[in-house]
């Protein structure tokens, strides 16, 4: 038998500069920022107390709703949108075809450029005068838009650029998800007479569910913070603030009009719905998951 | 394996359509990035030419049966230009011709040299450059202290301080924003690198990430080495950072990655611009450039180019790091 082996009170030593850290920049800001959002404060002045109304306010402020709608009409889109482009390359890849390296690297380059930098590419080729996009639809003589000067086309234009920018990281995941799904049981399907369909719906797709649901989870989580694509292409939350989303809204209260406590009242009704949401997945819509 | 058995490039008739889909999504994935490309070696002509047609390759590079009539007559129109800038500088009497000053025609890294000049770019490379570089070497090491901690050592509050460090990793980012900003106001730190780096040294996820790789290691060899009278330091300097080269490798590029790329942090908390970070930078270039976008599309690409070397580079250590944790198993 072993002994009872001594503690190691060296061991805090070296959790003290990640803890320290943690502490200082990532747990105390969140009983800061709970205390913040009960006063009025522009950060210079004297902060006032004023309970509850931050969170009051909230219920009263029409933008704040135009912002939620617009986050869920950006979630609801390309989160979707996004898991189906990137399942259907991977699946693509998925097979013994030469070149995946070289495909691979193309749809994995728009993941490590910066989203600042695509975001001007991307202002470029949705311009209405001399944009590639309006160009590409005179070919086929289609009339020209305003893309992301027009209400109604400026947050498809966010997203498509989105989806773009954050596929091939999605192909990653969903490729080692597939290389995870033992081989035998195809070989065993196709003895059987299952064609390509049958295959995807009955094997692929539930052992695949794991992967998908991590992706569906990551990706919804980043849906709701969707800011800086907003803050390059659509400046002020875009025509008739068609894009304006919960982020950017929070970011204008508190580093424009200096409404600390409202900011983060903002932000903690942000927390609570994405923590809420996760819960929801976690809870029921994991349900559906196939875990071997 | 033999090398001579040479292999068919489409082994399957199925993967025509295959390879068909998948090069369809590649043009839509790249094209932008082409075209970023290509626009920056445009003259502001060539850019704001309305018409039908779209030329891809800019006058200066493109071989001249490919133009059409008014490719013609533009190049013809830059090629005068040309011309009379080149006499005006070698006789400064003809250098205004019909009262106006002749212009320093377009050429190929006009774009390049236009944005370059127009923001400390340089200073923001290296802005970019020094914290990345101590955001990845510093987290690393905090992170691979913390989880050899977590991985080995038995000491009290262990499993409540794990799930603590876990719990951070839940917070949306914007959440702490506001908060963070106040305590660095609070340090003094605003406007400072200490702001830019400091905050960004812990990486929960990191040390996670390396407690998993930890915990395979046998128990056996610490509880052997510390037997034979190895310290905890030495067993951690000698046999656990070698043996960790591979996770190291890809927490360290998508730390460096990440760094390059990170805007909203640096954006809120520094505004000198003898502090401005790339991502910043660019943002302001963009601004002010409104819609120049020749010199745009450059600044996007010398933003981009050094990232993308770097991915490619790395690309090969990665590829090996993972054949390497692949062979552990």
């Amino acid at each position: 038998m072993l002994k009872k082996k001594k503690i190691d009170w060296g061991a805090y030593c070296y959790l003290v500069p990640v803890f320290g850290i943690l502490l200082c920049f990532h747990v105390l800001p969140i009983f800061y920022s709970l205390a913040i959002s009960f006063y009025r404060w522009d950060l210079i002045g004297e902060a006032e107390w004023v309970g509850l109304d931050n969170f009051a306010r909230l219920f009263d402020d029409p933008m704040f709703y135009k912002s939620l709608v617009n986050t869920f009409y950006y979630a609801i889109v390309s989160v979707p949108l996004s898991i189906a482009c990137s399942m259907s390359i991977a699946l693509l890849l998925n097979n013994p075809i030469s070149g995946i390296g070289i495909y691979r690297t193309i749809y994995f380059l728009p993941v490590i450029t910066s989203l600042n930098a695509v975001s001007i590419v991307w202002n470029f080729i949705y311009h209405p005068d001399y944009g590639l996009l309006n160009k590409l639809l005179a070919l086929v003589n289609l009339p020209p838009q305003l893309w992301l000067q027009d209400p109604f086309w400026a947050m498809p234009c966010i997203i498509l650029m989105s989806v773009w920018k954050g596929l091939g990281y999605n192909v990653v995941i969903f490729l080692a998800g597939l290389q995870n799904i033992p081989k035998h049981l195809y070989e065993a399907a196709r003895i059987d007479g299952a064609n390509w369909l049958q295959q995807f719906r009955h094997i692929t797709f539930p052992l695949l569910s794991p992967t998908t649901f991590f992706v569906f989870v990551m990706s919804t989580i980043g849906s709701f913070q969707v800011f800086s694509q907003i803050y390059m292409m659509t400046p002020r939350g875009g025509p008739l603030k068609s894009t304006m989303v919960i982020v950017y809204y929070l970011y204008q209260k508190a580093f424009e009009k200096f409404e600390f406590g409202y900011a983060l009242a903002i932000a903690f009704v942000l927390f609570i719905m994405i923590f809420s949401m996760t819960l929801f997945n976690k809870l029921y819509v994991e349900k559906k998951v196939h875990y071997s | 394996m033999s090398t001579n058995v040479k292999k068919p490039l489409i082994k399957n008739p199925s993967h025509i359509l295959i390879h068909a889909l998948l090069i369809a999504g590649s043009i839509f994935m790249i094209f932008p990035f082409v075209w970023m490309i290509m626009t920056s070696f445009k003259s502001e002509d060539e850019i704001l030419k309305t018409g039908k047609t779209i030329v891809l390759l800019p006058d200066q590079m493109r071989p001249s049966f490919l133009n059409g009539e008014e490719d013609k007559k533009r190049i013809a129109e830059h090629q005068r230009q040309k011309e009379l800038y080149a006499a005006s500088l070698a006789s400064p009497a003809s250098a205004t011709a019909g009262g106006k000053k002749v212009q320093k025609p377009f050429e190929v890294f006009d774009n390049y040299k236009e944005a370059w000049a127009a923001q400390p770019f340089y200073r923001y490379f290296l802005n970019t450059f020094l914290t990345a570089i101590t955001i990845t070497t510093g987290s690393l090491i905090f992170a691979s202290l913390a989880a050899y901690a977590f991985a080995f050592f038995k000491f009290p509050f262990k499993d409540q301080l794990f799930l603590l460090m876990l719990g951070t990793m839940m917070l949306p980012q914007q959440a702490l924003l506001i908060p963070d900003y106040i305590i660095l106001s609070k340090l003094h730190w605003v406007n400072t690198y200490m702001a830019l780096i400091v905050p960004w040294l812990a990486s929960a996820y990191s040390v996670f990430f390396l407690r998993q790789f930890f915990m395979q290691l046998p128990k056996d060899l610490f509880e052997a080495a510390m037997l034979d009278g190895c310290t905890r330091l030495q067993f951690y300097f000698k046999i656990c950072l070698p043996l960790s080269k591979p996770p190291m490798v890809t927490l360290g590029i998508f730390s460096f990655l990440g760094t390059w790329n990170s805007f909203v942090w640096p954006l809120i908390v520094t505004n000198d611009t003898s502090l401005r970070v790339i991502q910043v930078g660019l943002s302001y270039f963009a601004s002010e450039a409104g819609t120049r976008w020749g010199p745009l599309m450059a600044a996007s690409t010398f933003t981009i180019v050094p990232l993308v070397v770097m991915y490619f580079l790395a690309q090969r250590q990665f590829v090996e790091s993972q054949a390497m944790s692949g062979m552990k198993e």
